[in-house]
């Protein structure tokens, strides 16, 4: 008998099964996810007079996203540091990495980062797993939350708009309040003043007129000493990215849902007649009057069209058209205008928004010293000053965009402050809040392009419809 | 006792490498057989429903035979490409030393910095390949704006990387054949294309093979250079199998789901690995025997 073949079998045997323990066990521990929760809410045990100082000497980690918000906030940590003894330790990510980031961060269940920028679609795909601080509690407890944050000054459907009871296609403004607002854009039209000048044209009133205005620029602004100039930038990539800004602006103004909500029972409504001419004549006007190579176009490259005068118009958020108009940002700087864009049939100018929001880990183990970061970060003081001497433009408090230091920075840009107070009161979140969010508009973007590439949009949108009402419905 | 040790000591390492690659996909392959997902993280157990639903999903063939497209036209390519530029570089002459330090630059680049290097070039208004085109009256190519032209343009990108590391492979393989058959042919007085195909390429063919091997598994398994330069569009016309799983697993959140398409695409790695490796034996032996 050869006993140290066998004595070599029975390592292995061994060897395997030490290996295959951690697997067993991992296995029979389950998932991700805990039951941790509890009912109660860490803000309860704060308790006595407020006080700035009460976590001296705690480090606060954040995760911000590479954003001239961020920049504004990041030069003014001193003060919050010298405020209340509180560090804070930061890592900046890109745009196209960072929700990839802050997602495998938070659904790993480590609490890596105490705080973090968040977008309110994202609270609908956070805050079901129980990945995000309620705040509601923090916010209502007075030992926590001094007296001159104000919760009364920031616009009510900027902060409803990170509220949400969780439950898919229930309305903003009731539940939890999963973040604040801190920065936010709203979606209107900036143009080219130079050109539309030269061309003798004005903004256009109807969405009719923007179809015909974007396609008159392709044609007549190269001849006019615009050099390969188009008409109108919108996004077009592959990504909710692309939905969410011009396209949804103009769905909504033209009363158009993308879900029609039936108690607990969500239908997507993308292929009604009327959407579907829509969509039809969005991807038209894009092939007429867009840029080339749009299936690519993320905000980067409209923003950056617009500031290297290729691009006549730009449909997106404010602050992509603010950024290249101010004074030296781009070749196009001082010459760029904005206009609150086409009203819907009825005058509607409803508006998507996006918000730039604070959230806090809710497995975070500084939670005090988190929520007077947040505080702090969406206080008056911090905004009025990243407002005025930084370019966090698009506030957030009532009190930041009437003071007048803040509106004679702005004054200097053609109609900006204009069409920001008309269109603030009728900007909102205009998507149904639902968990499959970002896969409906990835779908969504997709069916787009493929619209804008020459298929049908009926039978595209319908296949888009049929897919979501199995994930969503 | 410690020469008995001794061999059980020397397998510690390659045991803790085992453990450290079947941990993880053992557990994936477990999580497979649940519907675990961000809204659902204490999950029911589902068996091969997941599996179920990849294939009867129109977007799994649609990704499936798109990743077959882009793996077989990339690994064609580069090929026949790098054997091209191996034979032209076999000639030791001054130009061709220095080609060779030139040829291996595109390897030196991440895939994904080389796409996001593409998608500028490619850029129809500002690009340079639409530039130099457009003396030739073809300066509105929209490279990645249609179904076909973005899928070309990844494998195109694709080549640009990898064709080097397939000629490099191939030279190799040329400076290590014996050169007594080629005297003895070129006394019998043997033409090029004779040659090549008679003698040069049976005896390289292992060599080719291994590099076909790598390319064609890698393209199965390509994700940066598609995404940095199409996302995956336009429509779904360039979402590969790993695009997909990784919009399932990490965009979507839906983790099983997202588990089994890379499962999935693990089996067709490893069946495709199988059968060229197998392949590959044959080619061997054929090779020896021309020797």
């Amino acid at each position: 008998m050869d006993t140290h073949a066998h004595d070599r079998r029975r390592f292995l045997a061994i060897g395997a099964a030490l290996a295959a323990t951690p697997l067993l066990s991992a296995c029979g521990a389950g998932f991700g996810g805990d039951d941790d929760k509890g009912d109660g809410s860490a803000a309860d045990d704060i308790t006595g007079s407020f006080d700035w100082k009460r976590e001296q000497g705690t480090t606060v980690k954040a995760l911000l996203n590479k954003h001239p918000y961020t920049d504004a906030l990041i030069a003014d940590l001193k003060s919050f540091t010298e405020q209340t003894g509180i560090k804070v330790e930061y890592d900046v990510f890109p745009e196209d990495n960072y929700f990839d980031k802050l997602t495998v961060d938070l659904s790993s269940g480590r609490a890596s980062y105490d705080v973090f920028m968040l977008g309110a679609y994202m609270v609908w795909q956070y805050g079901p797993p129980g990945w995000l601080e309620d705040l509601g509690p923090w916010m209502a407890n007075s030992s926590a939350t001094g007296d001159d944050w104000d919760q009364a000054d920031f616009f009510p459907n900027l902060l409803q708009a990170d509220q949400w009871s969780l439950e898919a296609g229930a309305p903003l403004g009731q539940g939890g309040q999963y973040a604040l607002p801190w920065g936010w854009e709203t979606n209107v039209v900036a143009y080219n003043t130079d050109v539309f000048g030269r061309l003798g044209l004005k903004p256009a009133e109807t969405f009719d007129e923007l179809q015909e205005l974007a396609e008159a620029i392709k044609r007549k602004a190269p001849g006019a000493g615009f050099d390969g100039m188009y008409g109108i930038a919108v996004r077009g990539s592959r990504s909710w990215a692309t939905i969410h800004p011009g396209f949804m602006t103009m769905y909504a103004r033209n009363g158009l849902k993308d879900f029609t909500v039936d108690g607990e029972k969500l239908t997507p409504a993308m292929n009604t007649p009327e959407a579907v001419a829509f969509t039809e004549d969005w991807a038209g006007m894009v092939k007429r009057g867009g840029p080339p190579s749009w299936t690519s176009y993320t905000w980067y490259q409209c923003s950056s069209d617009l500031g290297a005068k290729k691009a006549g118009m730009l449909f997106d958020a404010d602050t992509a058209a603010y950024f290249q108009a101010v004074e030296g940002a781009s070749p196009a700087s001082g010459k760029i205008a904005f206009h609150p864009g086409p009203k819907g049939p009825d005058g509607s100018l409803a508006t998507n928004m996006w918000i730039w929001s604070l959230g806090m880990n809710a497995k975070s183990k500084r939670k005090s010293a988190s929520w007077l970061f947040l505080q702090w970060a969406t206080g008056k003081e911090h905004l009025r000053k990243g407002a005025i001497t930084h370019n966090h433009i698009d506030p957030v408090r009532k009190s930041v965009s009437q003071d007048p230091a803040y509106k004679d920075k702005m004054k200097n840009l053609p109609g900006f402050i204009e069409t920001f107070e008309t269109v603030v009161d009728q900007t909102k979140i205009q998507f149904t809040p639902q968990a499959q969010f970002f896969d409906a508009t990835t779908s969504w973007a997709s069916a787009l392009q493929e619209i804008y590439g020459g298929a049908g949009a009926k039978s595209v949108l319908d296949g888009l419809a049929g897919d979501l009402a199995d994930k969503v419905g | 006792m410690r020469l008995a040790l001794r061999p059980y000591l020397l397998i510690v390492p390659a045991l803790l490498l085992t453990c450290g690659i079947l941990y993880p996909f053992g557990l994936g392959l477990y999580y497979t057989l649940f519907d675990f997902s961000a809204s659902k993280p204490q999950p029911d157990m589902v068996r091969f429903e997941n599996y179920e639903t990849v294939f009867t999903q129109e977007a799994f063939w649609n990704s499936a035979w798109v990743t077959v497209l882009y793996a077989v036209g990339a690994a064609a390519v580069e090929t026949v490409l790098g054997v091209a530029v191996a034979l032209l570089l076999h000639r030791s002459s001054l130009v061709g030393r220095v080609l060779e330090k030139i040829l291996i630059l595109p390897l030196m680049i991440a895939p994904v910095i080389a796409a996001i290097i593409w998608k500028l070039m490619l850029q129809p208004s500002v690009g340079v390949v639409n530039y130099l085109l457009r003396p030739f009256g073809l300066g509105d190519v929209q490279w990645t704006d249609t179904p076909t032209g973005a899928l070309l343009s990844s494998i195109a990108v694709d080549v640009w990387v990898y064709t080097p590391f397939v000629a490099i492979l191939a030279l190799a393989g040329l400076r290590s054949l014996p050169t007594s058959p080629f005297e003895a042919a070129a006394v019998d007085g043997a033409g090029w294309w004779y040659t090549f195909r008679r003698l040069t390429l049976p005896m390289l063919w292992p060599y080719v093979l291994v590099a076909v091997i790598f390319r064609f598994m890698d393209s199965l398994k390509v994700f940066d250079i598609i995404y940095a330069l199409t996302e995956g569009g336009p429509g779904d016309s360039t979402v590969v199998l790993q695009i997909r799983a990784y919009l399932e697993a990490i965009r979507f959140q839906r983790y099983s789901f997202g588990i089994s398409y890379t499962i999935v695409l693990w089996a067709v790695v490893y069946l495709a690995a199988m059968v060229l490796v197998r392949h590959l034996g044959r080619i061997q032996r054929k090779a020896a025997e021309v020797r």
